[in-house]
C-alpha cells in the first residue's frame, strides 16, 4: 500500500478525535429504540492536525489548470477568471431561497433573464433552458425534443439518428438513451462527414443529425450548410453538440448554420468550473418549433410543466457564465475563438516542425490531433507513454487514442488563455519527449517517474473494479 | 499479427470456421483484438437467438471504446462461449481459440475472404 494515498478512514485511530461540536444548548431527546443504530458509524477518528495535513495533502497532489498547462482535447481546460467566484458569492445570490416568490429574488431572475438572452444571441436559437445540469443531460433533453417533435407531426416512425464517427462518445448514448436508433456516418479523408455517404442514409425514417462543429478533429465542417439542408429536406432536424463552441464563439452561430437544437457546456467554453470542480451546467437552446418542449419557470407563474433539475437548475454556475461574459463583454466575445484558434494553429505548426505527425495536414480551429502511430511503429512508444511521460514535465497530458478514427491519437486544445511563452514551453518539452523516444523509449514505458501514482493498471481496474473501500 | 489458412474473413475482422454448410464457429481475428486493445467486457447473444448476416450479434468493450461485432452469417445461436464472459482476456490471449458462438441452421452469409486475402485487407 502506497502510504501517501491511504484513505482518512485508513489513518483512522480508535478513540483520537477533535471537539469542535459545541455541547447542546436544548436537552437531549431519547430517539424511540426503532431509529437508533446499534453500532457506532464507521467514521475515520482523527485529530484536526491529521485532518488538515490529509487534505492540504490532497490538495497538492490536484493537477488543474491553476497548477500549468492543461491541453485535455475537447474539454476547453481554459482558466476560470477569479472575479466569476466573486460575483457567485454575492450575498444576494447565496442567501437566496430557491422557494422565495419571485418578487422577493429578481435579482436572481435577471440573472438567468440576461444569460439565456446572451445564450440565445451567441447561438443563434429563439429559447434556452438553463435547467440540464451537466451535456450529457442537455444532450439527452435535446434528443427527447427532437422525438417529441416528430411524434407531435404524427412523424413517430422517425427512429433513426444519424452521428459522424468522430462524434463524441455521448452523442450516441444520448440518441441510444432517447430510443433512437443510432447509425453511424462515416468521415472523409479529410477528417469531414461524407455528405454523398450521408444522402445514402438519409430517408423518412431520420429524426435527425447530431454534429459537433469543429468536430473532433479540430477541423470545421464546411459542408455544413449543405449538410443541414439535406437533412431538413429529408424531414430530420439538426443537433448541435456544443462541447466545441469555443472555437467559433462570438464568430460564428450555430443557428445559422442550420441547426434546430444545441447545448452548451458552460463548464467548457464560458469558464465555469471543471472536472471535479463543478457542478457542471448545459444549457439547451431551441428554435421556435421545439420552444413548447422547452422546461417552464413555475417561480415566474408558469404554468407547471417540464422540469430537467429542481428549481433553477445549477445556478451559482450560471451567475459564473453571466459574469464572464460581461466581464468579456459582446466586443471581446469574438477574441476568444480567435486567440483559441490562433493558439492551437501555432502548438501544431511548431510540433510539426519538430518531427510530430498531424492526423490531418491542415489549419485547425481550437485544437488538433496528432497520430503516433509511425513512432509506436518504429520506436515502441504509444501516444499512451508520449502522455504519461509529459506528467513527470509538469504538464497534464492531452486528450488520449480519441477520437476513435485516429490511430495513436493524441488531442492537444491550448484553449486562448494561454501565453506564447507557454506554447513554447510545451513545444521544447514535446520536443525533448520525441528525442527521448528515439533514445531510450523503455524509460518511456513506466513513465510517470516522479508521480505518487505510475501507472494505475486500467484494465484490471475495468474488468475487476473495487467499488468500496 | 497471426491469420489462420483453416478458416474464413469478413471485412469487419470476424474469423468463421465452417464444420459443414450449414454449422459454424465465430470470433474475432487477431487484428480486431489488437486494435481493440485489452478487452474488459463481453455481450454474448442466447442460446437459440437467431442472428443476421451483416448485423451485430455481440459486443466488446475495451478500455477505449466499446465495438459492435458483426454476424457474418445467418442462422440460429447453437452454443456460447460463456468463459468469455468472466475472462474476455481470453480473447487478447488467443483470438482464434476464443470462439464467441456456435451458429447451426446456417442460411445465408456476407463475402468472406480466405488468409491471403484478408491480410492484404488488415494492410489496405
Amino acid at each position: 500500500m502506497n502510504e501517501l494515498m491511504l484513505l482518512s478512514i485508513e489513518k483512522s485511530v480508535a478513540g483520537r478525535g477533535s471537539n469542535v461540536i459545541p455541547a447542546p444548548e436544548t436537552a437531549a431527546y431519547a430517539l424511540p429504540d426503532a431509529f437508533r443504530r446499534k453500532d457506532a458509524p464507521v467514521l475515520p477518528q482523527l485529530a484536526e492536525t491529521d485532518v488538515d495535513r490529509h487534505y492540504t495533502a490532497l490538495a497538492q497532489r490536484t493537477y488543474g489548470v491553476n497548477c500549468g498547462f492543461y491541453p485535455l482535447g475537447s474539454c476547453t481546460m481554459k482558466y476560470n477568471p477569479a472575479v466569476n467566484e466573486a460575483a457567485a458569492k454575492l450575498p444576494g445570490f447565496t442567501g437566496a431561497h430557491p422557494l422565495a416568490p419571485a418578487h422577493a429574488v429578481q435579482g436572481c431572475h435577471a440573472v438567468m433573464d440576461e444569460l439565456a438572452a446572451a445564450l440565445c444571441e451567441i447561438a443563434g436559437m429563439d429559447a434556452f433552458t438553463l435547467q440540464p445540469a451537466a451535456g450529457a443531460q442537455g444532450e439527452f433533453f435535446g434528443m427527447l425534443c427532437v422525438k417529441k417533435y416528430h411524434e407531435a407531426r404524427g412523424e413517430s416512425h422517425r427512429v433513426k439518428m444519424l452521428v459522424p464517427d468522430s462524434a463524441h462518445g455521448t452523442n450516441p448514448a444520448s440518441a441510444a438513451i432517447a430510443g433512437f436508433t443510432v447509425v453511424s456516418v462515416p468521415s472523409r479523408a479529410d477528417g469531414l462527414v461524407d455528405t454523398q455517404a450521408l444522402q445514402a442514409l438519409l430517408d423518412d425514417t431520420v429524426a435527425g443529425m447530431m454534429m459537433t462543429n469543429p468536430n473532433t478533429l479540430g477541423l470545421f465542417e464546411k459542408d455544413i450548410l449543405a449538410i443541414s439542408r439535406m437533412v431538413h429536406k429529408a424531414g430530420g432536424l439538426m443537433y448541435y453538440d456544443g462541447a466545441n463552441l469555443n472555437a467559433i464563439l462570438g464568430q460564428a452561430r450555430p443557428g445559422d448554420m442550420g441547426f434546430d437544437v444545441t447545448h452548451f457546456n458552460l463548464h467548457k467554453t464560458f469558464s465555469t468550473p471543471h472536472g471535479g470542480g463543478g457542478p457542471g451546467s448545459g444549457p439547451v437552446g431551441v428554435k421556435q418549433s421545439l420552444v413548447p418542449y422547452l422546461p417552464t419557470v413555475a417561480s415566474l407563474g408558469q404554468p407547471e410543466g417540464l422540469q430537467l433539475k429542481a428549481f433553477s437548475g445549477n445556478f451559482a454556475v450560471l451567475v459564473r457564465a453571466l459574469a464572464y461574459l460581461k466581464t468579456l463583454g459582446k466586443e471581446s466575445l469574438g477574441d476568444v475563438a480567435a486567440h483559441a484558434v490562433l493558439n492551437a494553429n501555432y502548438l501544431m505548426k511548431r510540433l510539426t516542425d519538430a518531427g510530430f505527425t498531424p492526423a490531418i495536414a491542415a489549419p485547425c480551429m481550437h485544437e488538433f490531433v496528432l497520430t503516433l502511430a509511425s513512432l509506436k511503429e518504429s520506436h515502441g512508444v504509444s501516444a499512451l507513454d508520449v502522455a504519461k511521460t509529459l506528467i513527470d514535465y509538469g504538464i497534464h497530458p492531452p486528450t488520449m487514442y480519441f477520437p476513435l478514427i485516429v490511430h495513436e491519437a493524441l488531442m492537444f486544445e491550448p484553449t486562448e488563455t494561454e501565453t506564447r511563452e507557454t506554447l513554447d514551453h510545451v513545444a521544447d518539452v514535446m520536443i525533448r519527449v520525441l528525442a527521448q523516444a528515439k533514445q531510450n523509449p523503455d524509460a518511456m514505458h513506466t513513465a510517470p517517474h516522479h508521480a505518487v501514482i505510475g501507472r494505475p493498471d486500467d484494465v484490471k481496474a475495468a474488468r475487476t473494479p473495487v467499488l468500496h473501500w | 499479427m497471426e491469420i489462420k489458412t483453416d478458416r474464413q474473413y469478413s471485412e469487419s475482422h470476424e474469423w468463421v470456421l465452417f464444420e459443414n454448410d450449414t454449422t459454424a464457429t465465430i470470433g474475432v481475428t487477431d487484428f480486431a483484438q489488437s486494435e481493440l486493445g485489452d478487452l474488459v467486457f463481453v455481450n454474448l447473444p442466447q442460446v437459440g437467438d437467431t442472428v443476421t448476416a451483416g448485423t451485430p450479434f455481440a459486443d466488446v468493450e475495451s478500455v477505449k471504446a466499446v465495438s459492435d461485432v458483426y454476424c457474418p452469417v445467418s442462422g440460429t445461436v447453437s452454443a456460447v462461449n460463456e468463459e468469455l464472459l468472466t475472462a474476455p482476456q481470453r480473447i487478447n490471449e488467443n483470438a482464434y481459440d476464443a470462439w464467441f458462438i456456435k451458429v447451426e441452421k446456417i442460411t445465408d452469409q456476407k463475402p468472406l475472404m480466405d488468409a491471403e486475402a484478408y491480410r492484404t485487407h488488415t494492410q489496405a
